[in-house]
């Protein structure tokens, strides 16, 4: 009987394994667990990976948390089983980011010292492995490689992946791939002489090609698949990966970024940009979205179309730059002054970001106007194995006006309310594009008649479009239903399985359009509906309110919801299900 | 360029019918005359040009004039002016505005629009007040004049927009008088011809709050800055000046920024190769 079996660690198989790799900065942790998330990819699996580090920028501990599973993840686990360290400093801070079981296994290095109480408090089997010791008979080995060679060799995953998936890290660094090969392979002896196995399902046959990518990256790849070419932005925790891939990414098909002095910079880049008829977006967070949204109001009022990203993390203020909330709903739904009808989606899954990115550049082109995409730290930063994501429908196409049209009027009152737009160098189309209210030509007014005919254009033409099937994601059936937006899809959607595995029928509304919403859609989605939930990860229910204020909902409708810095898990939401479909 | 055998261009094509908000006998009208005279003389279409602005008196203008215009939100003229010009390189981007626009809420943007040196021209018309909010004190202001704001005076020193531009990297800069629309005229042609970022400061008085201005047409000096390539002779010029003296102050030879656009060949499928596994 091995260590683990008498531990009562249960041996597998199990379907969805996750792991945490920590250790202090330096220790390569971060290098080591995206090998193991590609090799887990190269494998067959479907995987997701989060970072978590500690304040400093350089150094300080670090935990690359890994999900790996035979089905699409998209969210961490309830519970790790295996916490793997290279060494323990400071690990105790992320107790609450991996919770173990009791059967969880934890791996660490003797002369390292011993895993934290908060960790083996749970009461899982401690391995001890001399990784610095392994890692020092070979030359240029580290302590990280060593550690994923036991693991991956613990998850069962073929030598060749890992091999690959290290190839492919390390490429162009041929002294570093050799020592880290050979160190990867003593973790793996080390653990044949251990005897010790986690195991996992073998991957199910992929049924399509699968994609290793952020939900940043997506987000990005979506805006040029949809035509965006310019790219106005300041840098900004965690939206600046987008940025850094859309930079050589949109030079390469003959776009261009511009770092801009600040985000009202960016933002009224953008504008000029989409004016000159080139699509633009920016990518920020919270305290950059604060910054830009006078000018998102003109770009309401001038019908200028443009496309900003917030990748959300804590806020209020500098709040917590580094984690996932789901706060700036209100903001993005009520931040600007007068009545400004624009458009707010947002993406509930890693892959998601693609669609829904170039799904708002493509409204925000047909219907000129401004279109906020709410992701978050979450989805921007997970790395995730998954399916290839479906391509964009439709291309962004805006409605230009031709050359020597005859008195011409740029805000021209049309049954749909979209007219259609002169770009600069069109003879014939010369007009002032303004954010002070204006004539169905331009020119400024300050005139009632014109001031409610410009408001009900601008609100009609957001009205009247058909958005189509995209607005929500709408599962299951029953009297029960989960309404939720964003990341929160991920816990709920799996919360939602296992409880229909405890035949339960229940319902899952995930809101891609989060403006304008679409009452017909939500009715129909609805219809039956004797009790609802709403989820959502922020403490005063923004988006609880916000339907309660839209929708005639059922009487029975209550709120689940939880600030940011944690994510909910399924099991945390599966088990507040349970409760609430009892009482 | 105008086709051969069009007519020959005259101002007036350059402005349209809209009535100016200004007050009668205003500074800006001189600048708005200068404006259509330069783009009468460089032969552009006016659908090449683009007018951008922010708010206040002054950035009204795009709408007076026959060209494409973008009346922004206070402040951002530049940036946005910026995104135009990299955007469409093919436009003739004009910035216009005041000395509260420009310097005050958008002082950042004019650092940064000079540090970057896009091929815009920017015109700045200075009249040391804020206008259409009826009589504060601007960055240019004097320091002891008095306004209902500030009673005693701002008992703040004033900001410097030409030696700031040099400072900041601007390649062209210049100072002109509304009251000599040839003058500026020839200055405004000059800043667009010359690549990158051209600042040109123009003395645009506002006859209702700072009445006393009119007696700045007795006070300029035409001609007086000599022009350079040398940014140490023109921060010696530029620190003995007294504001009056009109010209063309320091002319570089940046090249201006503007990164490649519409020039890229991979397709978005080649893109997403790097995430198949």
């Amino acid at each position: 009987m091995t260590d683990l079996q008498q531990a009562g660690l249960r041996p597998g198989p199990h379907s969805s394994i996750s792991i945490a790799l920590a250790g202090s900065g330096g220790a390569g942790v971060m290098t080591a667990g995206n090998v193991l998330l590609e090799a887990a990819a190269l494998a067959g699996y479907y995987a997701l990976m989060t970072r978590s580090s500690g304040p400093q920028i350089r150094g300080g501990e670090a935990a690359a948390l890994i999900r790996i599973a035979t089905h699409p993840v998209e969210c961490m686990d309830g519970v790790f089983h295996l916490l793997a360290a290279v060494d323990w400093q400071n690990l105790h801070r992320f107790a609450a980011e991996i919770p173990l079981g009791a059967e969880s296994l934890i791996v660490g290095d003797p002369d390292r010292g011993e895993a934290p109480p908060t960790f083996t408090a749970a009461g899982g089997p401690c391995v001890m492995l001399p990784l610095a010791q392994l890692a020092k008979e070979i030359p240029g080995g580290r302590a990280n490689m060593v550690l994923l060679g036991f693991v991956a060799g613990l998850l069962g995953l073929p030598d060749d992946a890992v091999r690959r998936a290290t190839e492919r890290l390390l490429a162009g660094r041929p002294a570093a791939l050799d020592s880290s090969i050979a160190a990867v392979a003593a973790g793996r002896a080390a653990l044949a002489d251990s005897g010790h196995a986690l195991g996992l399902d073998a991957p199910r046959p992929a049924s399509g090609p699968r994609w290793l990518v952020s939900g940043n990256e997506a987000a990005g790849l979506g805006a040029l698949k949809a035509g965006v070419r310019l790219v106005a932005a300041y840098p900004i925790t965690p939206a600046t990966e987008l940025l850094e891939w859309m930079s050589p990414a949109l030079a390469s098909v003959g776009g261009v970024l511009v770092q801009a002095e600040d985000e009202l910079a960016a933002i009224n880049m953008l504008i000029g940009s989409s004016f000159g008829g080139v699509p633009a977006l920016t990518a920020t967070a919270g305290p950059g979205l604060a910054l830009m949204m006078e000018s998102i109001g003109l770009a309401v009022a001038a019908e200028i179309p443009l496309v900003v990203v917030d990748v959300m993390r804590v806020g209020p203020s500098t709040g917590i730059p580094t984690k996932s909330e789901q706060a700036d709903l209100n903001i993005a739904l009520y931040g600007m002054h007068g009545d400004a009808p624009h458009l707010v989606l947002a993406p509930n899954s890693v892959g998601d970001c693609l669609r829904t990115t170039a799904w708002a550049v493509t409204l925000a082109e047909s219907l000129q106007a401004p279109a906020i995409i709410l992701s978050d730290q979450f989805l921007g930063q997970a790395r995730a194995a998954i399916d290839r994501p479906a391509d964009p429908q439709g291309e962004a196409v805006r409605q230009v006006a031709a050359v020597g049209m005859e008195s011409y009027r740029r805000y021209a009152l049309t049954p749909s309310g979209v007219s259609p737009m002169a770009i600069p160098g069109t003879a014939g189309g010369v007009h002032t594009a303004d954010g002070l209210e204006h004539t169905e030509s331009g020119t400024p007014s300050s005139q009632a008649a014109d001031h409610l005919a410009q408001l009900d254009k601008r609100r009609r033409k957001l009205e009247c479009h058909d958005y189509g099937d995209l607005w929500a994601d709408v599962e299951g059936d029953g009297v029960l239903a989960l309404v939720t937006f964003g990341s929160c899809t991920g816990p709920v959607r799996e919360a939602l399985e296992m409880a229909r595995g405890r035949g339960l029928a229940i319902r899952l509304v995930s809101i891609r359009l989060l403006a304008p919403l679409q009452p017909e859609r939500m009715q129909a989605a609805l219809a039956g509906v004797e009790r609802l939930l709403v989820v959502e990860q922020n403490q005063s229910g923004q988006f609880y309110r916000y339907l309660r204020s839209e929708f005639d909902l059922p009487a029975r409708t209550s709120s689940l919801r939880k600030p940011g810095a944690q994510q909910f898990q399924p099991q945390e939401v599966f088990r507040y299900l349970m409760d609430w479909s009892r009482t | 360029m105008s086709e051969p055998g069009a007519a020959v261009p005259v101002p007036g094509d350059y402005k349209s019918d809209v009535k100016p908000v200004w007050c009668p006998g205003c500074g800006d009208f001189g600048v708005l005359n200068a404006m259509a005279k330069a783009m009468a003389r460089m032969g552009l279409r006016p659908e090449e040009i683009a007018v951008v602005s922010g708010i206040g008196c002054s950035s009204r203008i795009p709408a007076y004039t026959a060209c494409y215009g973008l009346h922004g939100v206070h402040g951002r003229a530049l940036p946005t002016a910026t995104g135009l010009k990299i955007a469409r390189p093919d436009l003739t981007v004009i910035v216009t505005g005041g000395d509260g626009d420009g310097y005050s809420i958008g002082g950042n943007h004019f650092l940064h629009a000079c540090r970057r040196n896009v091929d815009l021209t920017y015109i700045v018309m200075d009249n040391r007040v804020y206008g259409m909010t009826k009589g504060q004190p601007s960055p240019t202001t004097e320091t002891h004049w008095s306004s209902k704001l500030a009673p005693q005076g701002t008992g703040l020193s004033e900001f410097h927009p030409m030696a700031i531009a040099l400072a900041s990297g601007a390649n062209f800069i210049a100072r002109g008088f509304t009251g000599d629309p040839n003058g500026l005229a020839d200055l405004i042609v000059q800043g667009v011809r010359t690549p990158g970022f051209s600042f040109i400061e123009v003395l645009s008085p506002c006859i209702t709050f700072r009445p006393e201005q009119k007696e700045w047409k007795k006070l300029v000096r035409p001609a007086m800055l000599a022009a350079t390539d040398d940014t140490a002779q023109a921060a010696r010029q530029i620190f003995t000046d007294d504001g009056m003296n009109l010209g063309v102050l320091f002319a570089g030879a940046r090249p201006a920024y503007q990164p490649p656009i519409g020039s890229g060949r991979r397709s978005t499928q080649e893109l997403e190769a790097r995430f198949a596994l």
